[in-house]
């Protein structure tokens, strides 16, 4: 039953005869997993809370930055530096306070991923990485979870719903899991701060189409916007029963070898801390862009951005240890995965948490 | 025939514009226009999954194309 409060604010919705209130009552009692509280996971988030979806889990290990307040509209200046999940959590409550939320202040991780999508009844994929997106394809195949995508890059987005009701996955789409290397994230290329607006509206729009049980859902259907000419397009495509059929007990775990440490040795940042204060420090190598680094490193680092790594592979050492690091650790995990099964190199390890992770150590030291 | 390729994602960063036209023999399958883009933008060989349109439908590596096919270069992307 829908209470007099929820009748008055979802008014609006009780009035279409394809919602009413049976529909209401659907969204109500629904469960969505948004993945990613960035660009695309704030506007899905204020929809789906402002729709009344009854719970809403929100999984991202990252915090706030002022570069994020161009597209991510769910925070503000006061919020930099705080973790995304519980900011967003906490924004959402101001919004509808009839809606739960879920947090989840980590990775999503082969490790933890299926007792998260199990939880839910549709997954949302606002994640900002390949392994992460391989992932959670196979967690809801394995699971059999409907999962909303989208992505965007620059001034493109991208749009489809996976396993839904017998369709392709994102595997029947693109089949094989790019390297880091082929699609640069926002940090390193930018973004047009509106499109994870326009992209991450319309998962919104598919995931309540879903929970309703209305319309035609983008299913074997790409959506395709291009917002510099404003042109978008429709591709169509299949399901391919070898592709569809891949999931979290089936796939090579190459896939997402960042999302479970396979082969990469780790150190945290206290054990950094006393690695400097060592009588041999080890080699730091700085992976992120120029702006973070003129922003803050560690002492002594030397900076060789992940886009461009490969030019600057010379100048590492390979016989003296080298610690890699980035703002979190996922872009280190990319360079060492680079290093080592490209140029060979056995005395690379990653800080792990990265940058955050050490300004939170030094937070404890203060 | 002449083919108009439309580019998206890193396709479009690699060959630097939006998009192309090319010169192929008609009924060309589909894996020798990738094949002779990749010789023409070698960077395009890098690209481990790269989804081919054809009027806005997947298109199977063996398909043959013809005069005013509409094509795209669909990269997947990753941003959120």
């Amino acid at each position: 039953m829908l209470t007099t409060e929820e009748r008055q604010r979802y008014r609006r919705h009780l009035q279409l005869p394809e919602i009413g209130e049976a529909g209401q009552l659907r969204l109500k009692n629904a469960r969505v997993l948004v993945v990613g509280a960035g660009g695309l996971g704030c506007p899905v988030l204020q929809y789906l809370a402002a729709a009344g979806v009854g719970t809403l889990g929100i999984v991202d290990a990252d915090k706030v930055d002022m570069s994020n307040l161009q597209r991510q509209i769910l925070y503000g200046p006061a919020d930099v530096g705080q973790p995304k999940a519980a900011t967003a959590a906490h924004a959402l409550r101001q919004l509808n306070p009839l809606v739960h939320t879920e947090v989840y202040n980590c990775r999503l991780m082969l490790g933890n991923v299926r007792e998260l999508v199990a939880q839910y009844d549709v997954v949302v994929d606002g994640s900002d990485n390949f392994p992460t997106r391989y992932l959670l394809n196979d967690a809801c195949v394995s699971l059999g979870r409907p999962l909303v995508s989208g992505a965007i890059y620059k001034f493109e987005g991208q749009v489809s719903v996976f396993n839904y009701q017998g369709g392709p996955t994102y595997r029947c789409l693109f089949p094989q899991p790019p390297a880091a290397s082929e699609a640069p994230n926002c940090e390193a290329t930018g973004v047009l701060g509106v499109l994870p607006g326009l992209v991450g509206t319309a998962q919104a729009t598919e995931t309540l189409k879903v929970l309703l049980g209305i319309g035609e859902v983008l299913v074997g259907r790409l959506w395709m916007l291009d917002a510099l000419s404003f042109q978008s397009r429709v591709l169509k495509f299949p399901r391919r029963p070898e592709q569809a059929a891949i999931n979290l007990d089936t796939a090579n775990p190459a896939d997402y070898a960042d999302l479970c440490g396979v082969g990469i040795s780790t150190v945290s940042a206290v054990e950094l801390r006393e690695l400097l204060q060592s009588g041999h420090p080890p080699f730091l190598l700085d992976v992120r862009e120029p702006d973070e680094f003129a922003a803050t490193h560690l002492p002594g680092a030397t900076l060789l951005p992940l886009a461009t790594l490969e030019k600057g592979v010379a100048s590492i050492p390979k016989h003296h240890p080298v610690i890699v690091y980035c703002h979190s650790g996922r872009r280190s995990t990319q360079a060492i995965d680079l290093l080592q099964n490209t140029y060979g190199f056995t005395n690379l390890q990653n800080l792990e948490g990265g940058i955050l992770a050490w300004q939170d150590t030094a937070e404890k030291v203060a | 025939m002449n083919l108009k390729i439309a580019l998206f994602g890193i396709a479009k960063e690699i060959v630097g514009q939006p998009e192309l036209t090319v010169t192929a023999p008609e009924g060309q399958p589909v894996h020798q226009l990738l094949e002779q883009l990749r010789t023409d933008y070698p960077a395009l060989r890098q690209l481990s999954s790269l989804a081919v349109a054809v009027n806005n439908e997947y298109a199977e590596d063996a398909q043959p194309l013809q005069e005013r096919d509409e094509i795209a270069l669909i990269p997947p992307v990753s941003g959120g």
